[in-house]
């Protein structure tokens, strides 16, 4: 049987769900129903796996080192809370307007951000970040500054479900939302976009050989991205009815990149699978120890790099070809 | 895009051991239960420290049980200002743990993301610091034991303008609080006759004060009016302050007691003497509640640590948790609570009488004026003057 | 004029705090191409130092300056041998994830040790108050700094073109094979290179608690400006790191004063602008 692709052989695979991933993806339904009193959690690891998705495709796939991701994020949630604090309460039609916007936004960017050496993008996207970050605390009368907007009126989704406290609407919601950009994103990363992004990361200087428009190709995923991450924004907005000024400050950048890594980058689950962990993790440590579990983190992050690279997946990977090996 | 047996294990197992993290076994008849939401890891870590601190010595200098029934403190960590966090902790809190009583809240976002939560769930919420002015306005079941900036920015306008200050330039953390103090202080200072010659707003996370004081000494008032977070932010000032030399330029120093704060008087060194501030407690003040808070503090902090503002706030937010619970015999309604608080209760705190607003459930309290001398070898703020009885101006 | 140059003045003091603690992570950036974040940790680290020498021995400020630097190098030279050597290959993500993860554990530890809040320092009162030069009042403190900085800056200068070792230096972040090549020991010389690196670190570290206070989360805190610095100086080019700093503190401390409204808002602007003119940074290698 065809083992299932990984991120190092090339070619464009058939793009058939393994019967794994299908496992995968049904795994949050009886997680719903077994953990009714984490459902705000689960919520917002939903979310959050939509953010780390977004910096996978910019980061991981096209290799653009980002450290301001959140500039979109924090622009869609804006958007999404600015929508509803001024009489739009409707939902979807609220979270695709952000999504807009962040795109629109994320191709400005851009244009700053591709054409330049790695570390100088990494620090622009931080720049940007940060410069977003002051933007919305100067502009206090719009977006609230350091307060934040709260209590937003957020209607009920088709009308008729509305956004409770239990969490039920928002974790069904963020899952919807997060399932239906993955399909995409799976079927972008199989395509021969997604082959290109791949050659890009791999070797820039051949690509232009094979006539690929590289500063093209790496403009429209960070639109795209940035779009997503606008989405991710604006679910988080509307599923807690609120938006601080945190969902553009640096931390979410660093925290983003370290589940983002901690998973693995360079595959889509790396994203998702780093995005639950790191946010369960961090729940429960500090949970235990509400003053100190930074250490254990820290701790957990050093040791995974020290015994195997790639993230999280990346030590399954060597931990099944150990086993495999054996046998 | 790959998929390996693996990393989908990996996902199941963590994802369903983590996640099963047991609830904390809510035995719900003889117990009540506190869940305090604060800002215990990163910037602010200090300060909540000192607020958990206050709570706990409270409960261990006067038992665990009131009313019949055991008390028992469920600590959240919010981080720093992240209100998606800290509404999400108070819903778990409230649904997950069950308790009957939230507190807590260094900074303002995350008190106002709690609001919704407080009403829905009908769950009294005490804020313990968190000090702008429109918090108790958000929701019915949020009293607040703390102060506000303008409850002391106040006091000290009027002062100032009583002192024969008549130039003050003022000096503010952009910001919620900042902003509010700024406003009262230049209304009411303004109102006594006073001239207000240059305003600035200081980022928040501000690493550097050089500049902004150069700009002060360039415009040679007679006082400069300063607000900045309790913390690192007032240690910074003040040593600009003094390096620049301003106070030997004949500029006083007044600001709210935010500035001197008790936390880190001892870390700002001599250059803080003689500092005038206005606040609602003093370590150095002097009443027999204060002299066994403190101790009770040291019990639980260690004899070294001073307590401030914010661990009264812990305290005295027990306080009210315990008379309320008291009187309701231990049946904790929310409503029936609420209808408690808002009776017109007062309490003897460290730091003189206290109220709560029935009206606007805020906090009612004399506001002191101090000034930073050294006793025992050792800087505090000793107090000279009040005005008693100081409600919030922030809401009129 | 004179407040002019007084912002200079403090922009420069800025400035050469910000060049002393972020040159160890310029060479470690462009000679072992290694992305450091846990570079604010070892500043921070020398601050505490200090701090503990200072109170718990009674050690005079100036005395503690050479012995964090000693101490904080030798951290240095032990987590390079025992941690850091074995992620020289690996990729800038895992490198990124690990000194976070490092930086993290310091921090978690140093308010375990220490307590979250401001340490207090006490430094001795020549360098406490103002003098007056040419009708422009200077800070004192911001003198002694700039004054060490300059010196110590000369003295690097002619240890890397003066000396063996400085040339060895030189030839290894050129071309680390070919230097290997002929016999230079790139092994060693990382280590000791990395070792000054941390050590210049701590000591900036620890003079820079009056300046910009010290507490667990100074590593993190300031660890854009460090990053800031090396990215638009050029990763391993000191004298990228000195101009880049200076610009970026001047930039800072003017934008502050002339036009507070804006705030922090000037210093990442600057950033923005200086990297997309020069993306490779003012004096950066072209690898």
């Amino acid at each position: 049987m065809a083992a299932a692709p990984d991120a190092v052989t090339p070619g464009i695979a058939r793009p058939r769900w393994h019967p794994l991933e299908i496992a995968f993806w049904i795994i949050p339904i009886p997680a719903f129903f077994a953990f009714p009193d984490r459902r705000l959690l689960l919520s917002q690891i939903f979310v959050y796996g939509l953010f780390a998705l977004s910096l996978d495709l910019v980061l991981g796939y096209a290799g653009i080192l980002s450290l301001g991701h959140a500039a979109f994020f924090g622009t869609g949630a804006y958007t999404a809370a600015l929508l509803a604090h001024h009489g739009w309460t409707e939902p979807l039609t609220g979270l695709i307007a952000s999504g807009a916007v962040s795109a629109a936004f994320g191709l400005l960017v851009s244009l700053l951000v591709v054409p330049g050496s790695d570390l100088g993008r990494l620090m622009v996207t931080l720049g940007v970040g940060l410069l977003m970050y002051e933007l919305a605390n100067q502009a206090s009368s719009i977006t609230g500054g350091v307060d934040g907007l709260t209590d937003l009126p957020i209607g009920a989704l088709f009308g008729k479900i509305p956004f409770g406290l239990d969490g039920r609407a928002a974790c069904v919601y963020s899952f919807a939302m997060l399932a239906l950009v993955f399909v995409l994103a799976r079927r972008l990363v199989h395509s021969p976009f997604g082959l290109a992004l791949r050659g890009i990361r791999e070797n820039v200087r051949r690509m232009p050989a094979i006539g690929v428009n590289v500063n093209q190709r790496l403009r429209v995923v960070f639109a795209i991205a940035a779009g997503i991450a606008g989405i991710a924004g604006a679910a988080l907005t509307q599923t807690t009815q609120l938006c601080g000024i945190d969902s553009l400050g640096f931390q979410r950048s660093a925290e983003l990149l370290i589940m983002l890594v901690f998973g693995g980058a360079g595959r889509l689950y790396g994203a998702l699978v780093g995005a639950t962990v790191f946010i369960v993790a961090q729940d429960a440590l500090a949970g235990i120890s509400p003053d100190y579990w930074q250490f254990w983190l820290g701790a957990v992050l050093v040791v995974l790099v020290l015994i195997a690279r790639g993230g999280l997946l990346g030590a399954m990977d060597l931990l099944g070809r150990r086993v495999k090996r054996r046998r | 895009m790959s998929f390996t047996r693996n990393g989908f294990l990996t996902a199941a197992i963590a994802g369903a051991v983590a996640l099963a993290f047991p609830a904390t076994a809510a035995c719900a008849d003889d117990t009540i239960k506190v869940g305090l939401i604060l800002e215990s890891s990163g910037p602010f870590a200090s300060q909540a420290r000192q607020i958990a601190n206050g709570a706990r010595a409270y409960i261990k200098a006067h038992g665990d049980t009131v009313g019949g029934k055991k008390i028992e403190l469920v600590l959240k960590d919010v981080g720093g200002p992240a209100p998606d966090v800290s509404k999400r902790l108070a819903q778990e809190l409230v649904t997950r743990d069950k308790v009957q009583f939230l507190g807590g809240f260094v900074l303002t976002p995350n008190a106002l993301a709690v609001a919704p939560v407080s009403t829905q769930a009908k769950v009294p919420t005490i804020i313990m610091n968190a000090a702008t002015s429109i918090i108790t306005t958000k929701s019915p079941y949020i009293a607040r034991v703390s102060f506000t900036l303008s409850q002391v920015a106040a006091p000290l306008a009027e002062w100032a303008a009583k002192n024969k200050i008549k130039h003050v330039y003022t000096l503010v953390s952009d910001y919620g609080p900042g902003n509010d103090a700024e406003a009262t202080f230049k209304k009411v200072f303004t109102a006594h006759g006073g001239e207000i010659v240059g305003s600035v707003k200081v980022p928040l996370k501000n690493p550097d004060f050089s500049p902004f004081i150069q700009r002060i000494k360039d415009a040679k008032p007679e006082a400069v009016f300063v607000f900045v977070p309790a913390g690192e932010a007032s240690v910074g000032f003040m040593k600009a302050f003094a390096e620049r030399g301003l106070d030997k330029a004949g500029i006083k120093l007044i600001g709210t007691g935010d500035l001197t704060d008790d936390d880190v008087l001892t870390a700002m060194g001599d250059p803080a003497m003689g500092v005038i501030s206005t606040h609602h407690y003093s370590a150095a003040h002097e009443s027999p509640e204060n002299s066994a808070f403190k101790k009770a503090y040291a019990d639980v902090a260690g004899a070294g640590v001073r307590p401030n503002f914010m661990a009264v706030g812990g305290w005295d937010g027990m306080h009210l948790i315990y008379d309320t619970v008291k009187k309701l015999g231990g049946n904790v309604d929310g409503d029936k609570a609420m209808a408690y608080i808002t009776s017109g209760v007062t309490i003897q705190s460290p730091r003189g009488p206290i109220a709560i607003d029935p009206t606007t459930r805020d906090i009612v309290q004399d506001v002191y004026v101090r000034k930073v001398q050294k006793v025992g070898g050792q800087l505090y703020n000793i107090e000279f003057d009040k005005v008693a009885k100081v409600k919030d101006p922030g809401k009129s | 004029m004179r407040t002019l140059i007084g912002v200079l003045f403090d922009g420069v003091a800025y400035g050469s705090l910000l060049f002393l603690i972020s040159l160890g992570l310029s060479v470690t950036m462009g000679l072992m191409n290694f992305v450091n974040l846990a570079h604010g940790a070892f500043a921070m680290m020398g601050g505490f130092l200090c701090v503990a020498l200072m109170r718990r021995f009674g050690v005079s400020f100036g005395l503690t300056l050479p012995l964090v630097f000693v101490a904080i190098g030798a951290a240095g030279a032990l987590l390079e041998v025992a941690l850091y050597r074995r992620l020289y290959r690996a990729s800038a993500l895992d490198q990124v994830l690990f000194t976070i993860g490092l930086t993290f554990m310091v921090g978690a530890a140093a308010t375990w040790i220490w307590g979250p809040s401001q340490q207090p320092i006490e430094l001795p009162p020549a360098l406490h108050h103002q003098i007056t030069v040419l009708g422009v009042d200077l800070g004192t403190y911001r003198l002694f700094l700039i004054g060490f900085v300059v010196v110590l800056t000369a003295a690097l200068a002619l240890a890397i073109t003066r000396t063996r070792i400085g040339a060895q230096l030189r030839a290894a972040v050129d071309n680390p094979q070919a230097a290997a090549g002929v016999g230079i020991n790139v092994g060693l010389l990382f280590t000791v290179t990395f070792a000054v690196g941390a050590g210049l670190s701590g000591l900036g570290g620890a003079l820079a608690i009056d300046v910009l206070g010290l507490d667990p989360t100074f590593a993190l805190k300031y660890l854009v400006y460090f990053l800031l610095v090396v990215v638009v100086g050029g990763p391993g080019s000191i004298r990228g790191s000195l101009v880049a700093a200076l610009l970026l503190g001047v930039a800072d401390v003017a934008g502050k004063y002339y036009v507070p409204e804006v705030g922090g808002f000037i210093i990442y602007a600057s950033m923005v602008v200086l990297l997309v003119l020069f993306p490779h940074g003012l004096h950066g290698r072209r690898t």
